[in-house]
């Protein structure tokens, strides 16, 4: 297989890493004006993903470097023509990073109420964000012959993009509340369940209306199936939430991220980033990866650490597998 | 178009700012790893509680400036793309493979440990869990060198053949980019260095405590610990620092000259090092200068009768080989950049130095201005390193990649001034109310010192609280 097809499905792996991992915890911070009833509930949502945002919120440096590397003109087009967009994600990721931190270094709960709700929008905005910025790439930008973008940052609100925004904003929130059943015990993990149910009504309207938009616009034989397995696996994971089985109920929700992702690049491929306006400016996996050479010196890296990564991550989560209650909160320390 | 709507000018002053700021900490995320890993390994041999003590006191320190480091970082990734896509057409090729790897190999590595090391005290075995720590280090350590493997290209350009038909660098051989001759001599001085910035933090918080005479029995033997390291690293940082010195005259001759402010080609003792000088600021006029006969060909060439080339001399030079073009960086910066580097770096060796004089056999000096300047050992140690950075890039101006690209060729042609005076704004706004809050945190962190009856051991009972740390 060419290296440089191989790279479009290994980018498409990182943000389905980015995405299942980070994607929790924008849904935990997300959920903490619905589950966080006191101070307690609220240190309890956030201590479940304590030992794991940092690596999860990795897999974006981590897929944002390896764009870099093997599409640089992919890379320097989304990144230059999405670029008021990505400030704001910036913004929201620094924000949500050191309000985790700074949080609990003081005890007044007028300090805790502020981090709190940069917590809330530092996770809300990445997880609208994202699949704004997702959507337009399928759907195509206006690019000159230099590939650059030559649209507005009006032209990125569309409603597709729109829609797509939502459909990622409630999938990481649907997500984050099963973490939050996953990992919690007592009062919270039964409103965790019941929360779930409800979001997840709503969030198979609005992914099924997108998957299909999606199917019909952009779609091929491949990005149907996996639109359809993608909702197959939602709606899964809506009766193992009623159910009760969470384990099951979060693996189906990580499935559905996965998929989704799935469905969008094989919507793209071959194609990386289609020009609207004159397909001859499009960015393909041909005109936008890096040479054979260079491609075959990532592929080694990757090849050889990704097994070891995926085992020490893995390993952590493993860890960190005990559910955590309020009874786990230490009062004399905030 | 207005000149304060300049793309250029606003995305230059946004990745310096940015830069500057994300460079404040990670100096100190490498640097106290390194020393939080050596309490913590005391503690796990010794079993003494102060090592404990301090193992928890220091990395309370270091993990409020680790958060502030991670999403800082973030930044500089999807910078490239954002201000310099023209810059990252060309060379991502090259220039995107370090970076990949650095996220592959170290960031991952990096951020898994921490998470395990902070919420692990009591799910992990001692032992395991000083591995975690340990890790840490190791990630962090691997990821200055790519990065510092990806800016060397900057500096000097290695291992690449340009495609005419693509109109980009593509790398031939990751060997030798990965062993430019920069690359190998910037990371031990730059590593050092980062250890010298975790030295002064420790003498300065030691020094605040002791001078007000309290935690005696875990400040003492930090001050010792920090002196040692401070005067340690510093000797290597210089050492190394030699070495880069003589590399960088072989690849960037105009940088050192830059340095000196050098204008006309000098031999022996004519090519002096000016200790301070007062003149215009471009250099070319001196009203009053302080200089050492043969300094600079000793530094430049390792003899005392060296030749170091002039600016004018490499100005013609570049001229007849890159075009018309002003290819000198700004002098009065890259000459008081390179002072102050040493300057401060030498300064507070020295303060060491006397400290371990002073302190020896236990002593403990009376006098308050000791302790007073011994407090400004880590404001003094990060400046250093800050102006140490701003030295080898703006020495490097006005190239983005030496005798490559220039700057103004490497910013992105369709993001507006408009968009980059917002991204400017958003980020000076943000940082600065961070860089506040994360002070004051930080200095509440110091003042309220090590815990004096910490947790002992996993085994000694219900200690809930280390399974839910925020």
């Amino acid at each position: 297989m060419d290296l440089s097809i191989l790279w479009f499905w290994i980018i498409a792996f990182m943000f389905i890493g980015y995405f299942v991992l980070d994607g929790f915890d924008f849904g935990v911070g997300m959920s903490l004006p619905f589950l966080g009833r006191d101070d307690t509930d609220r240190r309890v949502l956030i201590n479940t993903i304590g030992p794991v945002w940092d690596l999860n919120e990795t897999w974006v440096i981590v897929a944002g470097a390896s764009l870099f590397a093997a599409f640089p003109e992919w890379y320097a087009t989304m990144f230059s023509g999405f670029y008021l967009p990505l400030l704001l994600i910036l913004v929201a990721l620094i924000l949500r990073g050191v309000s985790f931190e700074y949080r609990h270094q003081r005890p007044e709960s007028s300090w805790k109420k502020w981090f709190d709700g940069l917590i809330i929008v530092g996770s809300a905005v990445p997880a609208l964000l994202w699949g704004v910025a997702f959507a337009n790439v399928v759907r195509g930008v206006k690019l000159d012959a230099n590939h650059d973008y030559i649209g507005t940052l009006f032209d990125l609100l569309n409603p597709y993009a729109l829609l797509g925004g939502i459909t990622t904003l409630l999938l990481f929130f649907v997500h984050g509340v099963v973490f939050v059943s996953l990992k919690t015990e007592g009062d919270i993990r039964v409103r965790a369940r019941k929360l779930a149910t409800k979001a997840q009504i709503v969030t198979i309207v609005a992914a099924a209306t997108f998957l299909a938009w999606t199917t019909l616009a952009y779609g091929t034989v491949a990005s149907a199936i996996f639109a359809a397995l993608a909702a197959a696996l939602l709606i899964a994971s809506f009766l193992a939430n009623l159910r009760g089985a969470e384990r099951l109920a979060f693996g189906l929700m990580a499935g559905t991220i996965g998929l989704v992702v799935l469905t969008l690049f094989s919507s793209l491929f071959p194609d990386v980033m289609p020009a609207s306006n004159d397909p001859a400016n499009s960015l393909t996996i041909a005109n936008a990866s890096s040479s054979t050479y260079t491609l075959g010196v990532i592929s080694w890296t990757a090849l050889i650490s990704m097994p070891v990564i995926l085992l020490y991550q893995g390993w952590t989560y493993w860890v960190f597998r005990k559910r955590i209650g309020r009874a786990h909160i230490d009062l004399a320390v905030h | 178009m207005n000149d304060w709507l300049d793309p250029l000018l606003l995305a230059r002053w946004q990745f310096g700012l940015t830069t500057m700021y994300h460079f404040l900490f990670v100096p100190l995320t490498i640097g106290m790893a390194l020393t939080v890993a050596i309490f913590q390994s005391a503690w796990v041999r010794t079993d003494k509680a102060k090592y404990l003590q301090l193992t928890h006191f220091f990395g309370k320190i270091f993990l409020i400036n680790v958060a502030m480091g991670v999403v800082t970082g973030i930044v500089q990734e999807f910078q490239f793309g954002m201000n310099w896509s023209d810059y990252s057409r060309f060379v991502g090729d090259v220039f995107g493979a370090p970076l990949a790897f650095e996220g592959i190999v170290a960031f991952f590595l990096e951020a898994t440990f921490i998470g395990l090391w902070i919420f692990g005290w009591d799910k992990l075995p001692k032992k395991i869990h000083l591995a975690t720590i340990w890790m840490t280090v190791a990630g962090s350590i691997t990821s200055a060198y790519f990065i510092l493997a990806a800016n060397a290209f900057m500096q000097n350009p290695i291992a690449y053949t340009i495609n005419e038909e693509k109109g980009r660098a593509e790398l031939t051989s990751i060997w030798e980019l990965l062993t430019n001759p920069i690359a190998v001599a910037a990371f031990p001085h730059t590593i050092f260095a980062c250890f010298m910035v975790s030295g002064g933090l420790i003498i300065s918080v030691a020094a605040w405590h002791l001078y007000r005479n309290q935690h005696l029995d875990t400040m003492r033997p930090a001050l010792k610990f920090g002196l040692w390291m401070m005067v340690i690293a510093g000797v290597l940082t210089t050492l190394a620092g030699d070495q880069l010195g003589l590399v960088m005259v072989d690849a960037q001759p105009m940088k050192m000259a830059a340095a000196e402010a050098l204008y006309h080609t000098a031999t022996g003792a004519n090519a002096s090092f000016s200790v301070f000088t007062l003149g215009t600021p471009d250099g070319v006029h001196e009203l009053f200068s302080v200089r050492v006969p043969y300094l600079l060909s000793f530094l430049s060439t390792h003899t005392l009768d060296g030749t170091v080339e002039g600016i004018n001399n490499l100005q013609a030079q570049y001229v007849t080989l890159y075009g018309p073009g002003d290819y000198t960086p700004t002098i009065w910066i890259t000459y008081w950049a390179f002072r102050w580097m040493i300057g401060l770096g030498l300064a507070h060796m020295l303060v060491a130095v006397v400290g371990l004089w002073l302190t020896r056999g236990g002593q403990s000096p009376k006098r308050t201005w000791v302790w007073k300047v011994a407090i400004w050992s880590f404001p003094m140690s990060l400046l250093a390193m800050s102006v140490g950075w701003v030295f080898t890039e703006m020495g490097r101006q006005p190239w983005l990649v030496f005798g490559l690209m220039r700057t103004a060729d490497g910013v992105s042609p369709g993001v507006t001034g408009v968009e980059i005076l917002i991204s400017l704004i958003v980020f000076t706004v943000l940082y600065g109310i961070l860089a506040v809050v994360e002070f004051k945190l930080i200095l509440k962190a110091v003042q309220n010192g090590p815990d004096d009856a910490p947790v002992q051991d996993a085994e000694s009972g219900d200690r809930k609280h280390t399974v839910t740390v925020y």
